[in-house]
C-alpha cells in the first residue's frame, strides 16, 4: 500500500509548491481576497466546477447511481441546473458591484453595521456547516481509502483538546487547508482548485473510457447490461425510477412524503448554489462581467460533462463490480458502502486492463484525487468564512464604523490570515466532535444549501432587483432565514441518533418550507422598516446599484492604451 | 458600435464608493437616477429581462417537472445550449447597451461635475 501513500505525498507536494508560488503574489487585500482580479474566465470556470465537484458529489453521486440506478442519476441534474440561476441573475451583477464578499454588495444600499453583521452571521453558518460535512467525510474517507495514511499519522497527531479526541485524518486536512489559505490566500485556493479539477476530470475521463472499452464502445450493449441489474429490495430494474425515492409510502397533508422531500431537496440545490459564499467569492476574482459570465458557462460545461461521466462510473460499478462487492474490505456478505463505488470500479478496471499493479495504481490514484478534492474545497470554505469575519465584521463594522478608524491594507491582510487560522483550528475541533455522530455529514451539507437559499438568496436578489428593499428586510432574511432553517432541521427527522420516528417536522430536507419563509421575511421586514421609516437611503441608493450592476459602470477596468 | 474608452479612464468617472458613507448628496442620487432613465439603460434592461425572465421561468418549471412527472430524460444538453445562447446574446447585445450607458455617463460627468 506504499503506492497510495506515495501518490498522496505527490499531490500534497504539488499543492504546497503552488502555495509557495502564490504566497509571493499575496500581499495586498485585493490579492488575498480576490487573487488581484487576475483570474481568467476559463480558469475561474475550472475553479468553480472544482468547488462544486466535492468529494461528496464525486464519490457520493457515483455511489448513488451504482446503488439506486436511475434515481441516483436524477440527483445529479439539479447540481447543473443550479448554475442557470447563477448565470442569469447573479454572476454579472455580483462582479459589477462587489469587492470581496457578499456583504459588500448588500451594503451598497443598506446601513453597513446591521447588514454586514447579519451577512457575516449567515456566511459563517453556511460555510461552517458545509465545511463540517466535508471534513467529517474526509475523516472517514481517508480511513477507508488510504488506511496506511491514517495509521502513519496516528502517532503524530494523536491529540486531545478540551475533552475531544482529535481525528488524525481530519487534523491533517485542516492543517493543510490552513497552510494554503494563510500563505496563499485566494491565489493558492484558486490554483489548488484548478489543479484538482483537472486531476478529477482526468480520472473520470480515464475511468469512463475504460468502462466503455469494456463494453466495446457499444452503448446499446452497455445499457442492456444495466437494464439487466435488479434492485434486491424493490425488485425494480436499474433503469426505472423508484429505487431511491419510494413513492406512495407515507404522506403529509395528503401529499406524498418522498415527493415532498425530493422537490424540497431540488429547491435547495438549484437556489442554494446562487447563495453559497465560496462560489460567490469566485466572481470577484475575474477582471470583468464578461469573464464572470464566461466562467459560469465553462463551469456548466465542465460540471455537465463530469456528471455524464459519473453516470458511466456509477452504472459501470453497478454492472462490473456489483453492489455486493462495494465494501471497505471485500468479503462475502460485507457491508456495502456507496462512497466506494468509484474506487472499487477503478480497482476492477485497472486489474482488467493493466494487471494487478494497474488495479492497485488506479485505486491509489482515485484515492489521491478524492483527497485533493476535499483539500481544495475546504480551503475555499475557510477563505469565505474568514472573509465574512475579518473583512465584514472586524474591518468594516468594528474598526471602520464603530471605532471610526482607518485600517491599513497590511493590517487587513494580517487579520484575514489570523482569522483563517482560527477558522481552521475551530473546524478541526468541531469536525472531530460532531464526526462521532453518525448520519451528520450528509445532513449538515444539506443545511448549508438551505441556509444559502433561504437567507442569502433573497437578500442578494432583492438588493439587486427590488427598489423598495431596505435594511430591515435584508437583516430579516439573513438572520431569520438562517435561524428558521437550523430550527426546522433540529426538530426534524435525522438530527438525533437513532432517527426519531415521530419528529415535530416531517421532512429531512427543509427547503420547501424555509426558503419561502426566508423570502417572506425579507418582504415583511421591508414593509415593517418602511412603516417605522427606518431606512430611507436604501431606496434612493437603488438607482446607483441598479446602474452599476447592469452596466459595470465604475467597476470594469479600462484596458491600458 | 465602438466607444471612446479614453473618456472612461478619466478620474471624473465615478470611483467605487466606499459603503456606509453619509447620506448621498442629492445631486448624486439625481445623477444615478438620471442614468437609469436614459433610453440606453432602458433598452439594456428590456433586452436583458426579455431573455432572462422567460428563460429562468422555463428552466425552473422544467426542472421541477422532472421529479413531479417522475420520469423524462434529464436536460444536460439543453441547459448547456441555454448557456451558450446567453453568452452570444450578452456579448452582442447587452454589452453594447452597457457600453452606451457608460459612455453616456462619461459625457454626463463633464457637464455636471
Amino acid at each position: 500500500m506504499n503506492l497510495t501513500l506515495a501518490l498522496f505525498l505527490i499531490v500534497v507536494g504539488i499543492t504546497l509548491v503552488i502555495t509557495g508560488w502564490a504566497a509571493r503574489r499575496t500581499r495586498t487585500t485585493v490579492q488575498f481576497w480576490a487573487a488581484g482580479r487576475g483570474i481568467k474566465g476559463w480558469q475561474n470556470g475550472l475553479a468553480i466546477s472544482g468547488d462544486y465537484m466535492s468529494a461528496a458529489s464525486f464519490l457520493g453521486i457515483a455511489g448513488l447511481i451504482a446503488f439506486n440506478g436511475y434515481d441516483g442519476f436524477m440527483y445529479s441534474v439539479g447540481w447543473l441546473v443550479a448554475y442557470l440561476t447563477v448565470l442569469f441573475l447573479i454572476a454579472e451583477p455580483m462582479r459589477n458591484t462587489g469587492k470581496y464578499t457578499l456583504a459588500d454588495v448588500l451594503s451598497y444600499r443598506m446601513s453597513p453595521i446591521p447588514v454586514r453583521s447579519a451577512a457575516a452571521f449567515s456566511t459563517v453558518a453556511v460555510s461552517a456547516s458545509y465545511m463540517m460535512a466535508q471534513m467529517i467525510g474526509a475523516g472517514s474517507l481517508i480511513k477507508i481509502l488510504i488506511p496506511s495514511l491514517d495509521s502513519a499519522l496516528k502517532p503524530w497527531f494523536n491529540w486531545t483538546v478540551l475533552g475531544t479526541k482529535l481525528d488524525p485524518s481530519i487534523t491533517v486536512v485542516g492543517v493543510l487547508m490552513m497552510v494554503y489559505v494563510i500563505a496563499g490566500g485566494m491565489v493558492a485556493t484558486t490554483w489548488v482548485q484548478i489543479v484538482k479539477a483537472v486531476l478529477l476530470m482526468g480520472g473520470a475521463i480515464l475511468l469512463s473510457f475504460l468502462v466503455l472499452l469494456h463494453f466495446g464502445f457499444n452503448l446499446g450493449n452497455f445499457f442492456n447490461t444495466i437494464a439487466g441489474v435488479k434492485d434486491k429490495v424493490t425488485g425494480l430494474n436499474f433503469t426505472e425510477p423508484g429505487i431511491l425515492y419510494q413513492y406512495g409510502k407515507k404522506s403529509v397533508f395528503g401529499i406524498d412524503l418522498a415527493l415532498l422531500d425530493n422537490v424540497s431537496l431540488g429547491m435547495a440545490l438549484i437556489l442554494g448554489t446562487a447563495g453559497l459564499p465560496h462560489i460567490l467569492m469566485r466572481f470577484f476574482t475575474v477582471p470583468n462581467a464578461k469573464a464572470a459570465r464566461q466562467s459560469v458557462v465553462w463551469a456548466m460545461g465542465l460540471i455537465g460533462s463530469f456528471y455524464i461521466m459519473t453516470t458511466f462510473l456509477g452504472f459501470g460499478a453497478a454492472t462490473l463490480v456489483g453492489k455486493a462487492n462495494i465494501c471497505a474490505t471485500v468479503t462475502a456478505n460485507c457491508k456495502p458502502n456507496s462512497n466506494l463505488a468509484a474506487p472499487r470500479l477503478a480497482e476492477y478496471l485497472g486489474t482488467q486492463f493493466f494487471g494487478g499493479t494497474g488495479g492497485e495504481f488506479l485505486l491509489a490514484f482515485i484515492a489521491a484525487v478524492a483527497f485533493a478534492t476535499i483539500l481544495a474545497v475546504v480551503a475555499g470554505l475557510t477563505l469565505a468564512a474568514s472573509g465574512a469575519f475579518s473583512h465584514d465584521f472586524y474591518v468594516n463594522v468594528i474598526r471602520t464604523h464603530i471605532l471610526h478608524g482607518h485600517v491599513s491594507d497590511r493590517e487587513q491582510v494580517l487579520v484575514a490570515r489570523i482569522t483563517a487560522g482560527l477558522v481552521g483550528l475551530l473546524s478541526i475541533w468541531l469536525a472531530a466532535r460532531v464526526g462521532a455522530t453518525a448520519n451528520a455529514a450528509a445532513l449538515v451539507a444539506g443545511v448549508a444549501f438551505v441556509i444559502a437559499s433561504a437567507a442569502n438568496l433573497p437578500a442578494i436578489l432583492f438588493t439587486l432587483f427590488w427598489k423598495r428593499f431596505n435594511t430591515w428586510g435584508a437583516v430579516a432574511s439573513l438572520v431569520g432565514g438562517t435561524l428558521v432553517t437550523i430550527w426546522l432541521v433540529a426538530i426534524g427527522p435525522g438530527w438525533t441518533v437513532p432517527v426519531n420516528a415521530h419528529p415535530a417536522f416531517p421532512l429531512q430536507n427543509v427547503g420547501i418550507v424555509s426558503i419561502p419563509i426566508g423570502f417572506a421575511l425579507a418582504i415583511l421586514g421591508t414593509y415593517l422598516g418602511e412603516l417605522v421609516k427606518a431606512d430611507r437611503l436604501a431606496e434612493q441608493k437603488f438607482h446607483e446599484i441598479d446602474v452599476r450592476a447592469q452596466t459595470g459602470l465604475g467597476a470594469e477596468p479600462v484596458p491600458a492604451g | 458600435m465602438e466607444i471612446d474608452r479614453s473618456r472612461l479612464s478619466q478620474p471624473s468617472s465615478p470611483p467605487l464608493v466606499e459603503e456606509g458613507e453619509a447620506a448621498p448628496a442629492s445631486e448624486d442620487v439625481a445623477y444615478w437616477e438620471g442614468l437609469e432613465r436614459t433610453d440606453e439603460f432602458r433598452q439594456l434592461i428590456t433586452a436583458r429581462m426579455r431573455f432572462v425572465l422567460p428563460a429562468t421561468a422555463f428552466f425552473l418549471v422544467y426542472y421541477f417537472l422532472l421529479p413531479l412527472a417522475n420520469g423524462l430524460a434529464p436536460g444536460f444538453m439543453r441547459t448547456d445550449v441555454i448557456g451558450h445562447v446567453y453568452i452570444r446574446k450578452a456579448n452582442s447585445v447587452f454589452d453594447r447597451f452597457a457600453a452606451m450607458v457608460r459612455e453616456r455617463a462619461a459625457r454626463g460627468r463633464r457637464t455636471t461635475p
